[in-house]
This record gives C-alpha cells, structure tokens and sequence, in this order.
C-alpha cells in the first residue's frame, strides 16, 4: 500500500486499481460468453413474452388513446424495452455468485483480498451486464422493431447513461440482497420478495405512469423505477434527463452506500461463523 | 402409477413441512406471486372499463379459469421442464434404472407444494369472477369440463417441453416461452391477439380450447373472430390429440437418450 499523501504513486495505484477492475470486467464478459445458446435462449422467452404484452398494451391504448403520455408505438417500444432490459437488470434476481460463496464460505477468501468486495462483485457484474446486453436485450428489441414498429432512442448518450446508473442501482440492490444470506439461514424468501419488488416496481409488467393514484406515485419514487421505467422515459425522451440522472444516482448513492455498511458487517459476522 | 406419484410427491411434502415456518411463507410468498398478474389486470382495468370488448370481470373469470388449470399442472408436471439438469448432472440415468415410471420421477423430484398458494389465490379469483358475473346456471357445466381440458393441455405443454429438451440440453429456457409463455396468453381474452397469431394457437396448438373457446361458450359471447358454435365443445378433443402426440414424444425422447456416461 503507498503511503498516503504520496502523489505519484498513488497515482500509480489508482491506474493499477483501475486495470484491475477493467481486467474483472472483460474476464466476466468471457465467461458468461461460454454461454451463448443459454443467453440465446433467454432473448427467445424474452422475445415471445413481449409479443404477448405488447398485444395487451396495444389493446388499452386503442382504448385509451394518449394514456400516460405515450401513444400506441410508445407503449409497444416500452414493452419491447421492458423485455430487453431483464437480461442485463437481471430483474428476475441473482446474477452474483455471492450467495454461494457465502454458503460454501469461500467469502473469507473474498475478504483477504486487498481490494473492495463491493467492486469486485460490481466489476464482475458489469461483464455480465455488458455480455447479456449483447445477447438478450438486441434480439427482443429487433423483433419488436421488425413485427409492431418500434421508435428509435431519443438520444443515444443520454440512454447509455441512465442505462448505466440503472444498472448500478439494479447491482446495488441485488447486493444488498446477496449480503441477507449471511444473516438469514434460508434465503428463498428473501429472493422472492425482491424478485417480486423488482418484476413489478421497474415497470417490467405495465408502465408505471398508469398506475392508478398514490400506488403509482409510490411506484415510481422507488428505487426499481430506476431499473427500467426510467432509462425507458429517456430512450422514448417522455423523461427530462437530468432529473431522471438525479434520481437515479440518488438511489444508486443510497443503496451502495448501504452495501458498504453491510460489507463492513459481515467482515466480523464472517469471523463468527469461519472455522 | 397415481400411488407411485402421491407417494413421491408426499415425500417431499414432508421434506418441505419440517420447516413448518418457512414452508407457511413459501406458500404466501407464491401466492403473492401469482396475485401480482392479478394486479396488472386491476391496474388495467383502472384505467379503462372494457379491453378488447370485454369487461374486467369477464376477463377475470378467464383469467381464473386458465390460471387454475396452469398451476395445477405447473404444481404436478412443471418440474418436468428440469430434465435438462438431470441429464446434465447424470441422475437420470438412476431415475432409469429404479422401478417407477421416469415421468413420475422428473416430475415429482422436488416436488414443491408451496405452490399450494398459486391454486387457492386462482381458485378464489375464479370465485369472485363467477358471482359477480352471476352466468346461467346451464351452461356452468362447462366450468369443470374446461379446466380438466386446460389441465391436460398444460400437462402435455410441459411434457412436449421436457422431450424437447433431450435435444435442448443447453438451452432448456426455450421452452420456457412455450410452457409459460401459454400461461401468459390463455390470461387474457383472445381478441386482443393478433388474428394469425389465435388461429396458431387453436390450429397449431390448441390453447384456445384452455379457456377461450368454452370460456365463450360460458360467457354467451360470440367470438369477434367468427368461429362457428361447435369449436366451443371441440376441447377434449383437442386435449386428447395433444395429450397422445406430447406421450409419443416423450418415449421417443426417452428411447433416443444416451448417458453422458460417467
């Protein structure tokens, strides 16, 4: 470790922290790519589910013309997004090794590391994140270009960010949710409580803006709208950005700011337990 | 063979209630679940009093109706879309060797009765369905004939999945879209579909005949895609031939499996 206040190599440090994470990033990407034909497999359920919801959405908004802001093409490209985005979201729940980790107490290994838990496992998760984007989010969202028409994105930077900030926020919370199996001897209830959290608070089911009166208010302050409805309201531009960035990285803040609290935590509960 | 099934399925209903707290929440839990499709059908309904010709609760009483008939058979074949894992991990060669019959064995290995909570949350839409709409007590006959019609559908969908999976070792999720992905569709009155799109589906394969056909038969409605009378009592039928292909598939996966060997 360079001594504090030591400027160039600390600087130094910080390039090698940083190759080091890039380094996890690409050897993640790698090894979700042996799976191919699984993520391919994905795209395909993916795919024929937002053709079934997307029958649905077309049939209320011929209905209600105009309702929450979006016409027919909007909501079916929102659909078509919606589907896109459960691969890299992993809204389904998981995406971490951590929990097995935690169970076969590989994690006291993860611990000595010296370098940050909580990045390693987000360095890793990007390369997931990155690889499935390829994989599962492409294929629903061409099809759905091919058979209903979807529109283009707004503005492509904006959308790659608040992507991003969604995938931090999604990472985020799936951590914390990692991290409950340390306290918790089973945690298949934890899980499905967060599964159900993510599927139907990030807008994966109908649109959060037409959730009726104080429900969808409280729907879209949480933080799962950030994982979908919000990059989706700045890819169709029914969203400001900024504001929608701030709300992002808001919750994004939060929730790692927790996941640091609770890594701090389970460095002495993981004492207790090794052996 | 229905005693070689209890038995096994018993089996793993006892494993679930030694833990007797967390079996109750599972149970909940899946409950819950399932009742989210519910609230997506409510919060649709809140914005608008008739989709695609049909009012909230009619479409809850299809939505019941098919939804009962799939968590039965997703509570009694659905592990049937694991074989995938159990070719991989080389433990269906063991399953081949014991003297049951291996469908019963995939079917009811981790047999999971919290989804107990799925059946009662479909059964009391269904209810609540069935006296808001308050139908002619005549035609109600056709209420069991149609749910024991989707039970076999679903029941062969899974079957028909886990064969194909003999050739999709790698990618068992694609038949997710088929197994689920029919649950999904047959929640919603058809005339919201796409007209090639619902002639696959009562052509093809028949999910029409789940809820839609008789459902309309139950209803008294006429079907917006002008069907004749007579395909509202073809179900059975339907389910029979589907039901037959999905066991010649099933043996013929079966009689083409080779081990990985060890």
């Amino acid at each position: 470790m360079p001594a504090p206040g030591h400027g160039l190599s600390s600087c130094r440090h910080a390039a090698e922290v940083t190759i080091l994470y890039l380094k996890l990033i690409h050897y993640s990407f790698r090894r979700h790519a042996t799976y191919v034909g699984a993520g391919l497999a994905g795209a395909f359920t993916n795919s024929v589910f937002g053709v079934l919801r997307a029958y649905i959405l077309i049939a209320l908004w011929q209905a209600r013309p105009g309702l929450g802001g979006y016409d027919v093409t909007a909501a079916v490209t929102f659909c078509f997004l919606t589907q896109a985005m459960i691969g890299p979201m992993q809204l389904f729940g998981g995406g971490l090794t951590l929990p097995e980790r935690i169970r076969s107490g590989d994690i006291a290994l993860d611990l000595v590391r010296p370098a940050s838990l909580q990045l390693w496992c987000l360095a890793e998760d990007l390369g997931r994140a990155a690889f499935l984007l390829l994989v599962r989010s492409l294929p629903p969202t061409l099809l759905g270009a091919a058979l209903f028409g979807i529109t283009a994105p707004a503005d492509v930077p904006t959308l790659a960010v608040a992507f991003l900030l969604g995938l931090l926020v999604s990472f985020a919370w799936r951590y914390l949710v990692a991290l409950s199996v340390c306290w918790l001897a089973d945690d298949r209830g934890v899980a499905t409580a967060s599964m159900l959290l993510m599927t139907f608070f990030s807008g994966l089911m109908l649109p959060l803006n037409i959730f009726p009166g104080w429900f969808g208010e409280l729907a879209r302050a949480l933080p799962f709208a950030a994982m979908v409805q919000v990059p989706s309201d700045v890819y169709l531009g029914t969203a400001d950005p900024l504001p929608a960035f701030a709300f992002q990285a808001t919750w994004a803040l939060v929730l790692l700011a927790l996941g640091v609290l609770a890594t701090r935590a389970i460095r002495h509960k993981v004492v207790i337990q090794g052996g | 063979m229905v005693r070689t099934y209890l038995l096994l399925a018993w089996t793993w209903t006892r494993a679930a209630a030694a833990y007797p707290l967390s079996f109750a929440l599972m149970c909940v839990m899946s409950a819950v679940v399932a009742g989210l499709d519910v609230v997506v059908i409510l919060i649709i309904f809140a914005n608008t009093t008739s989709l695609a010709g049909f009012s909230r609760e009619e479409v809850l009483f299809l939505y019941g109706a098919a939804t009962l008939a799939f968590t039965v058979a997703d509570t009694f074949c659905g592990n049937l879309d694991r074989i995938s894992q159990h070719i991989k991990a080389g433990t269906l060669d063991t399953m081949l060797i014991r003297p049951a019959g291996p469908w019963i064995q995939v079917a009811t290995d981790r047999f999971m009765p919290a989804r107990l909570g799925r059946i009662v949350q479909a059964v009391a839409v269904l209810a609540y369905a069935l006296t808001a709409l308050d139908l002619p007590w005549q035609r109600l006959w056709m209420l069991p004939v149609m749910i024991a019609t989707g039970l076999v559908i679903f029941a062969a969908l899974w079957t028909l999945g886990g064969a194909a999976q003999f050739v999709l070792v790698d990618a068992p999720e694609v038949t997710n879209a088929f197994t689920y992905g029919s649950g999904q569709l047959s929640q919603y009155p058809f005339s919201v579909y796409g007209r090639d799109l619902v002639r696959g589906v009562t052509y093809v394969l028949p999910l029409a005949f789940v809820n839609w056909q008789p459902g309309l038969y139950v209803l008294g409605r006429a079907d917006p895609f002008g069907t004749p009378e007579f395909m509202r009592f073809l179900g059975p039928v339907a389910a029979l031939l589907l039901a037959l292909l999905a066991a010649a598939a099933w043996r013929r996966g079966l009689r083409h499996y080779r081990s990985t060997g060890s």
